[in-house]
C-alpha cells in the first residue's frame, strides 16, 4: 500500500513537470509565433550538400536534406567501425608481443591518443590535410595511382564492373564456408583432419582470377594530376578523411586495449594445456584463445561502436554533412528547433539501438552456454 | 656484461619474425623521427617576434604559442584582470591535489571545497570586495573548462548515485523511470544534448526566465556524464553482497542508512575503474561546448588562430592545447589504477 501511494505521488510529480514544460513551450512558441508540425519537411532546402549519396541539390527538400545527412552518418560510422577495429588488432596485438620495441611504441599510442579530446584530433587532422601537404599540382602518390593533397584523398576506382569483385569475393567466401563444414563433418566421421588450404584458396580464388583478368585491360579510372586540383578518380573531401582518420585513430586505441584485456583474461594455463596436449600455435589461437576471448571482448566492443557512431556526429565541427551538422542548419534556417532535434535525436535512438541489438544478439551466440 | 648483451639481442633479435620487427620498427622510427625533431625542435623557432621571422625558420613555430597564451588561456576575460582566472585556476588545482593527496580529513576537505568554490565565484565573478564585474559570457580558456569539468562532476555524481540506485528499487514505476532516462542519455551524442540545451532550454522555461548559455551547457553535460556514472556505479551495487545490506538492517538499520553508509560506499570503491573513465571522458567532453559557442580551451585557441598574421601555425596551437589535456587525463588514469591496487590491498588485509 506504501509503495503504491508513493508511486502514485512520482507519477503525480512526473505528469505536474511535464505539464509545466509543455505549457511552457507553447507559451513561448506563441510568443515567439512559431508554428509547430512537420510541413516544413517539404519546403525546398535551399542550401548545398557537398557530398551525398542520393540526388541532391539546393532545389530538394528539407526531408530529403535529412535523409542524405543520414546516410553520410551511416557510411561514417561503418567506415570507422572497419578501420578502427583494424588498427585496434594491430596495437592490441603489438602491446601484447612483448617485442621491446614494438610494445611500448603500442602502449605509447594507446595513452597518447585515449587521453586527447577527440574533438581536438578531428583538428588537428583538418589541420594537418590542409597545412602540411602539398596543395594539388605538387603532391606526390604514396602509391601509385593513390594522392594525398590538400583537397583530400583521391584515389583510383574500378569504373567497369566496380562490384563483381565484391561478388566474387562473397562466392568465394561461401564456397570456403562450405568446404569447411564437410571437412569438419568427414573429421567427425572418420577421425581424419583434412588440411585448411583448400579453404583458403576456395575464397579467394574467384576474386583473385577475375582481378587478374580484369586488370589485363586497366579497369581503373585513375586519378589525373592537374595543375589545379584532380580530374577522374575517386576523391574523399579533407572534412571526410579527417573525419574518418580521426575517427578511426582514437577509436582504434580504445578498440586495441578492449582486445588486450580480453586476451589477457584467458587463463595461460589454458594456453599451456592445449600446448601439452599437442596443438600447434596457430590452433591454440584459433580454438582455444580466441574463442574465450571474444566472449570477454564483445559486450565492451558493442559499446565502442556505439560511442564510434555517435562521436562522428562531431562531423558538425568540421564541415562535413553529417545528420547533425544537416539538422544544425535546418534549425538556423527554419527555427523549428523542436522537430529537428526530436528527429535527429530518435534516429540515433534508433541506431544505438539496432547496434546494441545486434551486439546482444551475436554475444548469446558465443556466451557460455550454461552456469560457469 | 655479455649475458646482459645476449639477453638484449635475444629479445631483439630471438627468431625471425622477432629480427624481422624490430628491422621494421627502426626503419619506420628512421623514416619518421628525424623529419619531426628538425620539424618541432632543431629549425623551431622559439622566440620570433613575428610570423614571418617563424616563417622564416622552416620549423615549427612555438613562438605563436608564446604569442597567444593569454587567448589561449583565459579567452576573452579582460587583460587586466588576467591575475583573477589564472588564481581561480590555482584554487582549483589546489582543491584537486589536496583531494587526491588525502592529507586533510573528509570534514576539512567539504569545508575547503565550500571555500574554495565561493572563492572561485568571487574572483570570476568579481563585483564585491573592489573586483570589477565580469560577465560570464565572457570567461574562457582553461578556467571555464576546469569549472565545467568539476561543476559537471558534482552536480553529476549524486544524480548518478540516484539513477543508479532507482534502477535497482523495488517499484517499477521508478525503476522504469531511470532505465528510461539512462538509456535515452546513452543512446544520443553528446553534441545533440548541447544543441538541445542550446536551442530547446529556453523554450522550456517560463518566458520572463533567462539562462545564461553557460548553465546551459552544464545541464546538458551533467545530465549526459550523471547517466554513464550511474552505469558505472550500477556495476559496482552488483559487486556487493547481499548479505552487507542484510547485517546492516539486522543492527536495526533502516533501508535508507543501511543504503547509504553500506552499501553504497562498498560500491562505490567497487566501481573506481569505471567512474574515472567517466570523469576522464567528461574532461575531455567539455571541449564539444564550443560547438555551442563557448570559450573553452579549444574554442580560444581556434580565436587565437583567426588572427590572419598567425593563421597557419594550427599545428603548434593544437599541439600545446592537446598537451594541455593530456596531462589531466593521464594523471587521472594513473591516479585511479594506483588507487585501485591500494584499495585491493586494503582489502586484503580484512
Amino acid at each position: 500500500m506504501r509503495d503504491f501511494l508513493l508511486q502514485a505521488l512520482l507519477f503525480g510529480i512526473v505528469l505536474a513537470l511535464a505539464g509545466f514544460l509543455v505549457f511552457n513551450v507553447a507559451g513561448n512558441l506563441g510568443a515567439r509565433s512559431i508554428h509547430t508540425g512537420f510541413a516544413f519537411l517539404h519546403s525546398e532546402a535551399g542550401f548545398d550538400i557537398g557530398e551525398s549519396f542520393l540526388p541532391y541539390d539546393g532545389r530538394s527538400s528539407y526531408g530529403r536534406a535529412l535523409l542524405v545527412g543520414l546516410l553520410n552518418t551511416l557510411a561514417v560510422s561503418s567506415a570507422g567501425i572497419v578501420l578502427s577495429t583494424l588498427i585496434g588488432v594491430f596495437v592490441g596485438l603489438g602491446r601484447l608481443s612483448g617485442h621491446p620495441l614494438v610494445g611500448p611504441l603500442a602502449s605509447g599510442y594507446v595513452e597518447a591518443l585515449r587521453n586527447v579530446p577527440l574533438l581536438l584530433q578531428l583538428y588537428l587532422w583538418y589541420a594537418i590535410l590542409n597545412e602540411v601537404l602539398a596543395p594539388d599540382g605538387s603532391a606526390p602518390a604514396f602509391l601509385p595511382g593513390f594522392y594525398l593533397a590538400k583537397s583530400g584523398l583521391h584515389f583510383p576506382v574500378l569504373e567497369r564492373a566496380p562490384l563483381a569483385p565484391l561478388f566474387a569475393l562473397c562466392a568465394g567466401f561461401a564456397a570456403a564456408a562450405a568446404w569447411t563444414r564437410f571437412a569438419e563433418f568427414r573429421q567427425a566421421q572418420t577421425g581424419s583432419r583434412s588440411a585448411s588450404w583448400p579453404a583458403w584458396s576456395l575464397a579467394l580464388l574467384p576474386a583473385a582470377l577475375l582481378l587478374a583478368r580484369m586488370l589485363a585491360t586497366d579497369p581503373f579510372g585513375w586519378p589525373q594530376q592537374r595543375r589545379f586540383g584532380f580530374a577522374g578518380g575517386g576523391t574523399l573531401s579533407p572534412e571526410l578523411t579527417a573525419l574518418l582518420l580521426g575517427l578511426s585513430f582514437y577509436n582504434g586505441a580504445f578498440v586495441a586495449e578492449i582486445l588486450r584485456g580480453a586476451i589477457r583474461s584467458v587463463a595461460p594455463g589454458q594456453s599451456d594445456a592445449a600446448a601439452a596436449l599437442g596443438l600447434r600455435f596457430k590452433h591454440r589461437l584459433r580454438l582455444i584463445v580466441l574463442p574465450q576471448a571474444l566472449r570477454v571482448a564483445v559486450p565492451p566492443l558493442a559499446s565502442q561502436y556505439l560511442n564510434l557512431a555517435k562521436n562522428s556526429s562531431l562531423a558538425v565541427a568540421i564541415g562535413y554533412p553529417d545528420l547533425m551538422s544537416v539538422g544544425n542548419t535546418i534549425v538556423n534556417q527554419t527555427g523549428q528547433a523542436l522537430e529537428v532535434i526530436g528527429m535527429v535525436m530518435a534516429a540515433y535512438l534508433t541506431l544505438s539501438l539496432s547496434i546494441a541489438a545486434f551486439m546482444n544478439w551475436y554475444n548469446a551466440r558465443v556466451r557460455l552456454e550454461g552456469p560457469t | 656484461m655479455t649475458s646482459a648483451l645476449t639477453i638484449l639481442s635475444r629479445r631483439f633479435f630471438g627468431s625471425l619474425g622477432n629480427s624481422l620487427l624490430t628491422l621494421a620498427v627502426l626503419a619506420l622510427l628512421g623514416f619518421v623521427l628525424p623529419p619531426f625533431l628538425r620539424w618541432a625542435l632543431f629549425d623551431a623557432s622559439f622566440t620570433a617576434r613575428t610570423p614571418l621571422a617563424c616563417r622564416e625558420s622552416g620549423g615549427a613555430c612555438w613562438a605563436f604559442v608564446h604569442e597567444k597564451y593569454r587567448l589561449i588561456l583565459f579567452g576573452r576575460y579582460p587583460q587586466a584582470e588576467a591575475w583573477r582566472p589564472l588564481a581561480a585556476v590555482l584554487v582549483i588545482v589546489g582543491l584537486i591535489g589536496s583531494a587526491c593527496g588525502r592529507f586533510l580529513s573528509l570534514s576539512s576537505l567539504a569545508l575547503a571545497a565550500v571555500l574554495g568554490a565561493v572563492a572561485v565565484a568571487v574572483l570570476m565573478w568579481g563585483g564585491v570586495f573592489g573586483l570589477a564585474y565580469v560577465e560570464s559570457t565572457s570567461w574562457g580558456g582553461l578556467p571555464l573548462t576546469l569549472i565545467l569539468s568539476v561543476t559537471g562532476i558534482v552536480i553529476a555524481f549524486p544524480l548518478a548515485i540516484g539513477l543508479a540506485l532507482g534502477r535497482r528499487s523495488r517499484l517499477k514505476l521508478v525503476r522504469s523511470l531511470c532505465i528510461v532516462f539512462i538509456e535515452l542519455m546513452r543512446a544520443v551524442p553528446l553534441v545533440s544534448l548541447l544543441f538541445m540545451a542550446s536551442f530547446m532550454l529556453p523554450l522550456f522555461m517560463p518566458g520572463e526566465v533567462r539562462i545564461d548559455e553557460l548553465p546551459r551547457a552544464l545541464v546538458a553535460i551533467a545530465l549526459f556524464s550523471a547517466a554513464y556514472l550511474a552505469e558505472a556505479i550500477r556495476g559496482g551495487l552488483q559487486g556487493v553482497p547481499a548479505s552487507q545490506e542484510e547485517a546492516a538492517r539486522s543492527l536495526g538499520l533502516g533501508p535508507l542508512r543501511a543504503t547509504l553508509l553500506v552499501v553504497v560506499p562498498q560500491a562505490l570503491r567497487i566501481a573506481i575503474p569505471g567512474i574515472v573513465n567517466v570523469l576522464i571522458a567528461l574532461f575531455k567532453d567539455t571541449s564539444l561546448v564550443g560547438i555551442v559557442g563557448l570559450m573553452d580551451l579549444l574554442l580560444a585557441t581556434k580565436q587565437a588562430l583567426g588572427d590572419p598574421a598567425w593563421r597557419s601555425f594550427s599545428l603548434e596551437a593544437y599541439l600545446f592545447v592537446a598537451a594541455l589535456y593530456f596531462g589531466p587525463c593521464f594523471f587521472m588514469s594513473r591516479y585511479s589504477q594506483a588507487l585501485e591496487r591500494k584499495l585491493r590491498a586494503g582489502a586484503g588485509a580484512i
